[in-house]
């Protein structure tokens, strides 16, 4: 069989623009204009959109579970805090050393945490970001502590858009960088990398029988992702110039697993619209109710996974299949 | 179209004597941890602001509060906090932010205090730099070293002449051990020996052993309020340091009206310093606690909930001397230097720092009339943050 006998066409048809994410990429700028008043909101969404993405792209394509990827998004959000503090703000070149420094780390623990099966990744995950939690709680005099790391100054981007108090700087580049990283990420579950990667998840066994390279993938998506949870870290603390030892907390790592659950993972799409979901639903709840908010927002939880399976994408593709069926 | 007319003018006469009645509310964006491991902060200062407007009304300087209460929660993510007051400013368009349990949260929104031009008034938050973030922040409450130093000069006046710390191993933590190091030394003691515990570690029997083997007069201990606390206290007894002729010194949040309870009676006999007890004896504080206690009547109140309570005396003191400006300069122009009797005593606004000055107290745990009670029997008077100089 010759490769040109191959027929593509299903893959490459999956690959392709559906019109709905064209419709989904509106939203943002329309958000712009529709809600001026919760744009520091809505930048907070986008980032943790991105720090969910990074997940999805270990967990949901390749299956890799971890429950420490706070880790390398306080990493992030550190470097950017750092460099800020030092003089260096220019935001641009705060998002390269905290894609460079989570990576980095991202790519060197990689080998640890592939080491072992599902149980063991979660440990070694969660040992890895409680240690550099601790390490970050001692060292007081670097970090700033819980009290948080003092002197941040950020530069204007490019020299020309800096960060005001309504948010508005703050949400294009949150924005702008998430789609672009979006892009980036769409092409490469996509492509032969991103396949082989779902391949790996269903049937580790399997694959090296094909010539994939397991262990060399794993390690690729997992510093990868590493460099996302980083650069959504250093987004936070350049929009708001603040970054304490909780930017590593294991509540973060354990929040966007939720979120990854509750809006479908191996979706891209899932990842972002759990996130607003999540986000939107957090803020409205403990805004009616300041004191017992958590158990509104848990009760909708529940539910949605009772029932919902596969999160809110799954709900989506039933509904998209069922309508589907009845037209003619 | 004549009536039309009359319609138009008696609405816009009625729009005028409106406006003339009730000028605007002032709006007060409460940011505050209300859910999580720090509730309880939330909590008290709540109910502190909301007994002061219960028992002097709602209006000053001719404007009614109106307040928005923001749950930070955890209270440790500055990020949080801080979009919760961009949102209170840009969206709810509040006049004045208030509340901040904790310091992350203070650092966190004292530039968007500065850039909104709102003044900020810092209900808790202890850390001693607090203020130097924004000129706009007033601070109401109390700071680390204020209520720690006072402690360690009281122990070197007292025959206690070597002292072994244990302090929590985070921030407040360290600035609790380095004050209480400073104060006592320059007093003429020695520190034997310091260790610094996990904050997520409640099992405290190799320390303990530690200060027993090493003997020294007092051991001083800074750890965050609630269950570590109360497993210190427990242990310290039960492994017999008080017969060993060791006394257990603390700042006053270890005994806190709150977590006593919790002690037991564990706690009598603790020596600490603090700048509030629902003890205190005074005709102010007897208003507050019986009104706290009408309100309330399933909590103590404790310095969270005075420092609620003083935060909206500042805020209607300063509404009533403007004629109900909340222009942030003029705000703060007049709460410098502010002086008045707290339920805790007498307090006043350091003009200098815009920080609180005011007697800080050294207490004995004792029952009184089956409650346990934080007895004053010392006091610095008009005592300043030593963290400033």
């Amino acid at each position: 069989m010759t490769p040109a006998a191959l027929d593509l066409s299903p893959l490459r048809r999956a690959a392709a623009w559906h019109p709905a994410e064209f419709a989904f990429w509106l939203l943002p700028p329309a958000a712009y204009f529709l809600f001026p008043d919760y744009l520091a909101l809505l930048s907070q969404i986008a980032i943790t959109a991105l720090f969910v993405l990074s997940l999805d792209l270990i967990l949901g394509y390749a299956g890799i579970v971890s429950l420490g990827q706070a880790a390398f998004f306080g990493l992030g959000a550190y470097a950017a805090g750092m460099l800020g503090k030092y003089g260096w703000g220019d935001p641009l070149l705060g998002l390269a050393a905290a894609a460079g420094v989570a990576g980095l780390i991202g790519f060197v623990t990689s080998f640890l945490v592939l080491r072992g099966a599902d149980l063991t990744r979660l440990m070694v995950t969660l040992g890895v970001s409680m240690m550099l939690f601790e390490a970050a709680n001692k060292m007081t005099d670097i970090t700033g502590g819980v009290d948080g790391l003092q002197g941040i100054e950020m530069k204007p981007i490019f020299g020309a858009f800096s960060f005001d108090l309504y948010g508005k700087t703050a949400y294009w580049y949150t924005v702008i960088v998430l789609f672009l990283l979006f892009l980036l990420a769409r092409r490469l579950v996509n492509s032969p990398f991103g396949l082989s990667l779902r391949g790996i998840k269903q049937n580790v066994l399997r694959m090296p029988a094909i010539g994939a390279p397991v262990h060399g993938r794993l390690v690729t998506i997992y510093t990868l992702a590493a460099a996302y949870a980083g650069i959504a870290g250093a987004l936070l603390t350049q929009t708001t110039q603040f970054a304490s030892v909780d930017v590593l907390a294991f509540n973060r790592s354990a929040e966007i697993l939720l979120i990854l659950v509750l809006g479908g993972s191996g979706s891209l799409y899932g990842a972002l619209i759990g996130t607003v979901f999540f986000m939107v639903a957090h803020h409205f709840l403990s805004d009616i109710n300041p004191q017992y908010w958590q158990f509104w927002l848990g009760a909708t939880l529940v539910l949605i996974v009772l029932f919902a399976r596969d999160g809110i994408m799954g709900l989506g593709r039933a509904a998209v299949a069922r309508l589907g069926r009845k037209a003619p | 179209m004549k009536l039309r007319n009359g319609i138009g003018i008696a609405a816009t006469l009625f729009t005028f004597a409106c406006g003339a009645l009730a000028a605007d509310p002032v709006k007060i964006g409460l940011i505050l941890p209300m859910t999580g491991p720090f509730a309880a902060y939330g909590k008290q200062i709540d109910h502190g602001v909301r007994l002061y407007l219960a028992k002097h009304g709602d209006t000053f300087g001719g404007r009614k509060i109106e307040l928005v209460v923001k749950d930070d929660a955890p209270g440790t993510a500055g990020d949080v906090s801080k979009r919760l007051a961009q949102e209170l400013v840009v969206k709810d368009k509040v006049d004045i932010l208030a509340g901040f349990g904790l310091t992350p949260s203070a650092f966190a929104v004292a530039p968007v205090a500065t850039e909104a031009k709102k003044p900020m008034v810092v209900m808790n938050a202890a850390t001693s730099a607090v203020t130097t973030k924004s000129n706009y922040i007033v601070r109401v409450s109390m700071t680390l070293p204020q209520i720690t130093a006072p402690v360690a000069t009281w122990a070197a006046k007292n025959g206690i002449k070597k002292v072994f710390t244990v302090v929590a191993d985070y921030g407040p933590g360290h600035d609790a051990e380095g004050q209480f190091k400073k104060t006592f030394v320059a007093g003429g003691g020695e520190i034997v020996g310091e260790v610094r515990v996990p904050v997520k570690n409640a099992d405290f029997a190799p320390y303990l052993q530690k200060v027993k083997d090493t003997r020294p007069d007092a051991v001083f201990v800074f750890l965050p309020a609630g269950e570590l606390g109360v497993s210190f206290v427990k242990g310290f007894r039960e492994r017999g340091l008080e017969q060993a002729g060791i006394k257990l010194i603390a700042t006053g949040d270890l005994t806190e009206e709150e977590s006593v309870d919790a002690h037991g009676d564990a706690a009598v006999g603790v020596i600490n310093s603090f700048h509030y007890a629902e003890a205190h004896a005074s005709p102010e504080n007897k208003a507050f606690t019986e009104a706290y206690a009408k309100a309330y009547p399933s909590d103590r109140p404790n310095f969270m909930a005075v420092a609620g309570y003083d935060g909206m005396h500042l805020i209607a003191e300063v509404l009533a001397k403007t004629g109900g400006s909340v222009d942030a300069d003029k705000f703060v122009d007049t709460a410098k230097g502010m002086k008045w009797m707290s339920p805790r005593g007498p307090i006043s606004i350091d003009p200098a720092t815009r920080d609180i000055v005011q007697t800080v107290y050294v207490r004995k745990v004792q029952r009184v009339g089956g409650k346990l009670q934080n007895v004053e029997f010392d006091h610095i008077d008009e005592f300043k943050d030593p963290g400033k100089q």
